[in-house]
């Protein structure tokens, strides 16, 4: 049994058919979960400062959670990023089992316009926030939603560019070691946004719903 | 009134005039030093065109992926930092010797002093110095080529220098704000300093500390994954494991720092209420949010040290480390305590009871692990086979110097006493107490010790002992009085005094302060002394000091591969153990062509970029800054779609070179311990090692 058999890192495994790519994955997936650790760690501080924003004080008569929180929005964004982590597994699925890069490519665009239609619904509830006087500026409370909620938004945004740089470099570059690699990474990124986003849509608002 | 070109930016800002407008010592002191860097960076344009050395410079060093170089890079960001940093301490001592009911400079200026120092030596020396040795080092010691991520290596250079430039630059336009190193708001908010001051802080900490996160990625990464077979990690050398704790502190503590800096930033651009006053801010989540960070990263600069100090420790008394696996074990510790201890910067400011004891007493527990090493320090000296070199003469100033400091932060640690000293001069003494005999004596003595592994000569010893000493005695006459006064009542950060006993303690440190100038610009010299006498010094051989651990067995300077071959591993401080063994320097039996990355402009690129974004917004030129931003994931973008380029140094070339080296090797004469500082030493230390094996 030759190392290349041996489970390397936590994800997805690419498998001895991939040789030399998937040993070389290693190192760098290894990095890049080290990275999310670090990552996780900004999303936790930004939680935290949002949890001591719940405060009265911090509302300070401004705009609450009762009447900036759209359930039914946040539903529709719910349902949408968690289709679009499904759909990215079947990207990687397709990478793993060879099955030509047309239907990576294919499973990937639908990702990423999943992963669009988010990006719209947030900026919409936005929108409608900052018109009802729900601007940042208001309140302490406020300017910690739009951060949290914001800087998740960013980073999916970051994601969907991402994406659409893969998409280029598989018919570019075709499925070299380096782009599947890349694929491998993109894939740990796009499933931890949404673990992430799990985190907020349960702390932020549904519990804030709870609350008003 | 703010213009789309430039901002908020006019003619009157460029700082470096305002002595031609309104002459006072004050503006003499600001504008004359603005006018040195103008100067400074004037002369090395011009010298880099006179002796035409442009070119060799970008290929070789600015586009160089090698860490060794990358590692230099760094000690040399430090260096000419921290000649800003000692001037501004001088100049600060000055201001106060004089500042009973006044002082030279104004109030204003004496504020940006103390927040420039601060940020300056933390950020700006002791991160590059520590980031430096890393780089340097753990590839050679776990017999590595490289770092695991060369090109990620060169962007976190470019960062850091990037944010070191806006310090520079901000003494020359515009100015510095005047809350400190920390930067607290609500004072550094929009509403108290709407100038640029807090802007130029904010983006030389959010862009340096990328670069810092990074790094610190990078080195956890290489020390996981890269080591040589056989180099478990209890066979690592100590360098290695402190490091390894210094890369996961950097990886879990800088992301604090960057979130509370961006919050401000989000305060002061777009009028967010993280931290103000009004409107639900609330700036105790700053002081959380900040030494949630500033706790962690003095472990950050001292972890490394303590590796410095155990290496040099067992080499310059040629023994095995004592108790290795205890000071692995306090390593960790201190790594994992250091982030249960931040409360402790601010016990004053409106804490539980309940909240100051628990914060307290894992302060004081800290200082166990710490009490370990010593302990490990000075039993491994005892009956070693100390020679007096100038690395030993630091480490004998710092556990003197360093214990004293430890001490006190013992007595800080306990709130009751915390809140009589609080934001004294006391304070002042106590980290100046452990930072410099610990990191700065650290970086001292560890350029010593492996200047020859880098440029392939020694250092002169006899100005740097003379430097060496004055560091030890300037420290300690200029910051062992200020526990007094600290006790005496007088507040740090505080421009005058009106009491009449604190001026002879103030003049005490002005001298002290000139003692601690005098052992830089000899420092300094020795790099000059001993550039001029390197043939003398150079030890070609690789190995001066009868070292014990995987760099020794290689050239000097390291050829850019490391090592002909990988080594195998089989015992920790395994060159010491094979030299013991009587059977060093093992020819390799056959030899491969080397691949490395080849030299890339995108750290310099991303450098530029990063820097320009950080001006623009400094000045609010918008245009600048969305261009700047977006520059940098195209840069990496368009880099993506181009494959790796290697440069590919041949077999027959490794096999040439390692011959003639082993060679040389063989028709060498040993030098002996009592030798080792004459020009007799070429690199090849004749053992009289026996333990080890």
């Amino acid at each position: 049994m030759s190392e290349a058999d041996t489970k390397l890192h936590p994800g997805l495994n690419l498998g001895p058919s991939h040789g030399e790519a998937h040993e070389e994955a290693e190192v760098v997936l290894f990095g890049f979960w080290v990275f999310l650790m670090s990552d996780l760690i900004t999303f936790g501080l930004v939680f935290a400062t949002f949890a001591t924003m719940l405060s009265p004080m911090s509302i300070a008569g401004g705009p609450g959670p009762a009447e900036v929180i759209d359930l039914t929005s946040i539903a529709m964004q719910t349902t949408l990023l968690l289709l679009s982590t499904m759909t990215f597994g079947f990207a990687s699925i397709a990478m793993k089992y060879e099955d030509g890069r047309g239907r990576i490519a294919l499973w990937l665009a639908v990702t990423a316009l999943l992963g669009a239609g988010f990006v719209a619904l947030e900026v919409k509830d936005f929108i409608h926030m900052a018109s009802i006087g729900a601007a940042p500026s208001r309140s302490g409370y406020l300017s910690a939603l739009w951060s949290l909620v914001g800087l998740h938004g960013l980073h999916v945004t970051v994601g969907i560019v991402f994406v659409g740089v893969m998409i280029a470099q598989i018919f570019a570059l075709g499925l070299t070691n380096q782009v599947k690699s890349r694929l491998l990474r993109l894939a740990l990124y796009w499933h931890f946004l949404d673990i992430v986003w799990v985190g907020i849509m349960s702390g932020v608002f549904l519990a804030g719903a709870l609350s008003a | 009134m703010d213009s789309f070109l430039f901002g908020r930016l006019t003619f009157d800002d460029i700082a470096i005039f305002n002595v031609f407008r309104d002459f006072s010592m004050n503006e003499l002191v600001a504008s004359g030093a603005g006018w040195l860097e103008v100067l400074a960076a004037v002369g090395v344009v011009g010298l880099l065109t006179y002796y035409r050395v442009w070119g060799v410079f970008w290929r070789e060093w600015l586009c160089s992926q090698d860490h060794k170089k990358i590692g230099i890079m760094y000690m040399v960001i430090g260096f000419v930092m921290m000649a800003r940093g000692v001037a501004e301490g001088v100049v600060m001592r000055a201001h106060l010797a004089t500042a009973l009911d006044g002082g030279i400079l104004a109030p204003q200026h004496f504020a940006e002093l103390f927040s420039t120092h601060g940020t300056i030596m933390i950020f700006f020396v002791a991160m590059p110095f520590i980031a430096g040795f890393m780089n340097f080092l753990i590839p050679l010691q776990i017999g590595a080529r490289d770092m695991a991520f060369p090109l990620m290596n060169l962007i976190s250079l470019g960062l850091t220098a990037a944010g070191a430039m806006m310090l520079l630059v901000s003494l020359v336009v515009g100015q510095f704000e005047t809350g400190g190193w920390a930067a607290y708001p609500p004072f550094t908010g929009k509403a108290f300093q709407p100038g640029v001051g807090p802007d130029y802080w904010i983006w030389a900490i959010v862009v340096s500390g990328f670069g810092s996160m990074l790094s610190g990625i990078n080195f956890a990464v290489t020390i996981y994954k890269m080591r040589a077979p056989g180099m478990t990690y209890m066979r690592m050398p100590v360098f290695c494991w402190t490091a390894l704790c210094t890369a996961i502190l950097l990886t879990f503590a800088m992301p604090p720092l960057t979130v509370a800096a961006l919050m401000q930033a989000l305060d002061r651009y777009l009028d967010f209420h993280f931290f103000t006053n009004d409107r639900g801010g609330n700036m105790m989540n700053y002081a959380n949010l900040f030494w949630m960070f500033g706790h962690p990263e003095v472990y950050i600069l001292i972890l490394p040290a303590y590796g410095i100090f155990s290496e040099l420790t067992a080499t310059y008394s040629a023994k095995t480390l004592y108790g290795y696996a205890s000071l692995v074990l306090a390593t960790m510790c201190i790594a994992v305590m250091s982030f249960t201890v931040w409360v402790h910067h601010f016990f004053t400011m409106g804490n539980s009871a309940t909240v100051n004891v628990a914060f307290g007493i894992a302060t004081m527990l800290i200082a166990i692990p710490t009490g370990v090493k010593m302990y490990v320090w000075l039993a491994t000296l005892w009956r070693g086979r100390v020679r007096l070199t100038v690395p030993m003469i630091y480490l004998g100033g710092f556990m003197v110097l360093f214990v004293l400091g430890g001490l006190s932060g013992i007595i800080l640690a306990n709130p009751t006493i915390n809140y009589q000293v609080h934001n004294s001069q006391f304070i002042v003494a106590h980290f100046h107490n452990v930072i410099l005999p610990g990191v700065v004596f650290a970086v001292l003595a560890g350029v010593h010790m492996w200047f020859p592994k880098a440029f392939g000569f020694r250092l002169e010893e006899r100005p740097a002992k003379i430097s060496a000493v004055l560091w030890i005695v300037g420290f300690s006459v200029t910051f062992l009085p200020l526990y007094f006064v600290g006790l005496l009542g007088y507040p740090r950060r505080s421009a005058s005094y009106s009491d009449a006993t604190f001026e002879p303690y103030m003049i005490v440190t002005a001298l002290g302060s000139l003692i601690i100038l005098a052992a830089f610009v000899t420092f300094a010299s020795v790099f000059w002394f001993s550039w001029r006498n390197r043939a003398a010094l150079a030890v070609p051989l690789g190995d001066p000091w009868d070292g014990r651990t995987l760099e020794w067995a290689t050239p000097a300077p390291v050829p850019e591969y490391n090592f002909p071959v990988i080594p195998e591993v089989a015992s920790r401080e395994a060159f010491a153990v094979e030299k013991a063994a009587g059977r060093p320097y093992v020819a390799p039996d056959e030899y491969e062509d080397i691949h490395l990355p080849a030299p890339s402009a995108v750290g310099f690129m991303i450098c530029v970029a990063a820097g320009v974004f950080s001006f623009a917004m400094v000045w609010w030129m918008w245009w600048l800054a969305a261009l700047a931003l977006l520059a940098i994931p195209t840069i990496l973008v368009v880099r993506s779609f181009s494959p790796d380029r290697h440069i590919i140094i041949p077999a027959a070339q490794v096999k040439a070179e390692t011959q003639a080296w082993m060679r040389a090797i063989d028709e060498a004469r040993g030098v002996t311990r009592d030798e080792e500082l004459t020009n007799a030493n070429r690199g090849y230390a004749r053992t009289d090692l026996q333990e080890a094996a």
